[in-house]
């Protein structure tokens, strides 16, 4: 283990608060920019970076994240560019980066030389949207090699037994999807997140953050009390796409990640 | 060769559940319902009687003899699922799917659909059991088959264009899955084809193999022996699926599967997964993918909605790797001509997706023998694609 994820979440524990897991596309708006709003996250308080790799068929997203990937996409971002984004952030930063993936890209870059690669660059952990417990056994293997975490999923619909498979593979945290569905901004947050929180992690030990649809400042913070994690995708995305390459963007992006990661303070 | 995937839906290399977490359990669900299901007489009897008194089942074979004269070599034989109920061999899977959906107590099956022939049949078989229905479409394909969206419209079901990516097939089975992930507790997901996340290539499979024990039957019935070539057109392979599956197991049978070659041989003109394609990771499943080097799914043409996808299905992959089904690719200008052979000849307007198989025995029965027989699937009727037909042959209507 790299150590870095695992600080992070220790670090934001004694500060009595959830860490921020911040979410962007990398290369949206354009290649170039996204070091400068990593960079940005991160004096906004953000704990951990989550960087999404654009894939052209992005079944686990709303149409917020889906039009990011397009754009990203459209200037010539692919898994080999987002390496060079995370090396490059390396340069500047130490901010733990997980990469958030569909399994196809990796699959034709070959898992073990992404792995070597992926962790040459500097990243901390992977998690694949596509990739459940079952079918993850060699991802984990030629992760662990090379110290890089597999980030596995968890969701309202997983059963006891699949929770403890979970258990086997998980590295410092597991992601729970706040409800049924895809990524993207929602009105509210689910009836009976704490408890299934809580449940997960008695049962896997580990800790857990959670994602999927938490996108204000109040629902971080309903969140961020029993949550040891909270991320937030989809209003930092929308935000760039309003912006687009403008000027302002790394401030406005700052803001507003700003107030996100005051609110995963506990009270 | 095994007959069945592994118990993680693995045929050999291919195949297995690459799906979001939230689907895993609904997937495992399924699973247990179909294996209770398809061991239950009861659902066995009622599904029979629906594909005999509700399908029209069985479909006959019949002896294209005018066609095979114009040829002058192999008899060739068609199976005929152009005359099941809704005009193709999908109605076979929806009815069955439905009858499961309705015995796990669900309330809403959704599809997704390419030339609008697995939609219509969904839409149908919802009718048939007061189920709700909504199917996704490419907003491309909607424009190429306008007419399979009214039927649709008429037959009570909500069809949803989807106008991302290619706006094809790939496209509304992204949506399909997006849809499911977010109602799983009250919606079935109708999968149209040998495609997907385990169990689906195998149950849809198995749904469709009643077109390869009957053609199995009738053609030693007709022919008095077996066929020496059995040919379908692949897109994610579920006619072909179901015809070949009573002939793997007959090692001297030739079987072909013939692929879209559309308008050229570069990446993005054409839907030749085993031409121009590689192991990838799409919709659920490992299989042969069309892809550019990072693993970005790569656009795809052909002149066939229904034969416009990137990849397969994983038990064709095996097929394919173990060398026991041929794959070939038949061109846009190719499909078309045996589109108007087919009518003239025999009087059977065939689909575009069907036309691709025909225009393949039109190439290799001129150079067999006269004892010799091949038998084609003939997946399902051309009447939805006259318009884009007349369209691209510049006719006004």
């Amino acid at each position: 283990m790299s150590g870095r994820i695992d600080k992070a979440f220790a670090r934001a524990g004694k500060a009595k608060r959830a860490a921020f897991i911040a979410y962007i596309t990398a290369g949206d708006p354009a290649p170039a920019r996204t070091v400068v709003l990593a960079r940005a996250l991160e004096r906004a308080g953000a704990d951990i970076l989550e960087l999404g790799v654009p894939f052209t068929d992005p079944i686990a997203d709303g149409p917020t994240n889906q039009r990011a990937a397009e754009r990203a996409l459209a200037q010539g971002t692919s898994l080999p560019g987002v390496l060079g984004i995370v090396r490059e952030l390396r340069y500047s930063s130490e901010l733990p980066v997980v990469l958030f993936t569909y399994f196809n890209p990796v699959h034709a870059y070959g898992l073990a030389r992404f792995a070597v690669d992926a962790a040459a660059a500097g990243v901390d952990g992977v998690l694949f949207t596509d990739v459940p417990v079952e079918e993850a056994g060699a991802a984990h293997a030629a992760l662990r090699r090379v110290g890089v975490e597999l980030v596995l999923l968890l969701a309202p619909t997983s059963t006891r037994e699949r929770v403890k498979a979970v258990r086997k593979l998980a590295g410092s945290f597991v992601y729970f999807v706040a409800r049924a569905g895809v990524t993207g901004a929602r009105a509210t947050l689910e009836e009976g997140l704490e408890e299934q929180v809580r449940l997960v992690r008695r049962l896997t030990k580990t800790r857990v953050a959670v994602g999927f649809g938490v996108s204000t400042p109040d629902q971080v913070a309903r969140a961020a009390r029993f949550a040891d994690g909270v991320v937030v995708g989809s209003a930092l995305v929308e935000r760039i796409a309003e912006l687009g390459d403008a000027p302002e963007l790394p401030g406005e992006i700052e803001a507003l990640a700003r107030s996100l990661a005051i609110a995963t303070r506990r009270k | 060769m095994k007959p069945v995937p592994d118990s993680r839906g693995y045929f050999g290399p291919y195949g297995g559940r690459f799906v979001p977490e939230t689907l895993m359990a609904p997937l495992a669900e399924l699973t247990a319902a179909w294996q209770e299901a398809r061991r239950d007489r009861a659902f066995r009897r009622e599904l029979a009687g629906l594909l005999a008194t509700y399908c029209g089942r069985p479909t006959p074979i019949s002896h294209a003899a005018r066609l095979t004269r114009h040829l002058g070599g192999a008899q060739v034989f068609l199976k005929r699922e152009d005359l099941c109920h809704t005009g193709a061999h999908k109605i076979n899977n929806a009815v069955g799917q439905c009858l499961l959906a309705r015995r796990m107590g669900k309330v809403r099956v959704i599809a997704e659909t390419g030339a609008g022939q697995h939609g219509v049949a969904v839409a149908t078989a919802a009718a048939l059991f007061g189920l709700r229905c909504r199917v996704y479409m490419g907003t491309e394909d909607e424009r190429r088959q306008a007419l399979n969206v009214f039927r649709m419209k008429l037959l009570g079901a909500e069809v949803v264009g989807v106008d991302a990516g290619s706006r094809t097939l790939k496209d509304a089975i992204n949506e399909s899955l997006r849809d499911w992930v977010t109602n799983v507790a009250t919606t079935h997901y109708v999968l149209g084809s040998v495609l997907g996340p385990h169990p689906y290539p195998l149950m849809v499979r198995e749904f469709q193999s009643v077109i390869g024990s009957e053609a199995l039957l009738q053609i030693r019935a007709q022919h008095r022996s077996l066929p020496n070539l059995v040919v379908a057109c692949v897109g994610g392979g579920s006619n072909a699926a179901g015809i070949f599956s009573a002939f793997v197991p007959h090692r001297h049978v030739e079987l072909v599967g013939v692929e879209a070659g559309g308008r050229g041989t570069r990446l993005g003109e054409h839907a030749a997964r085993f031409a121009g394609g590689s192991p990838g990771v799409l919709h659920g499943t490992r299989s042969y993918v069309l892809q550019d080097q990072d693993g970005q799914v790569s656009p795809t043409h052909s002149v066939s909605a229904g034969l416009d996808y990137p990849a397969v299905g994983p038990e064709h992959a095996y097929w394919h790797d173990s060398r026991r089904v041929s794959y070939v690719q038949v061109a846009d200008r190719e499909a078309l001509d045996a589109f108007h052979l087919l009518s003239e000849f025999e009087g059977i307007v065939p689909a575009l997706e069907t036309a691709h198989a025909i225009a393949y025995v039109a190439r290799v029965a001129p150079r067999m023998a006269s004892a010799q027989a091949v038998l084609v699937n003939l997946s399902g009727r051309g009447d939805k694609d006259v318009v884009e037909v007349a369209r691209l042959e510049g006719v006004t209507l």
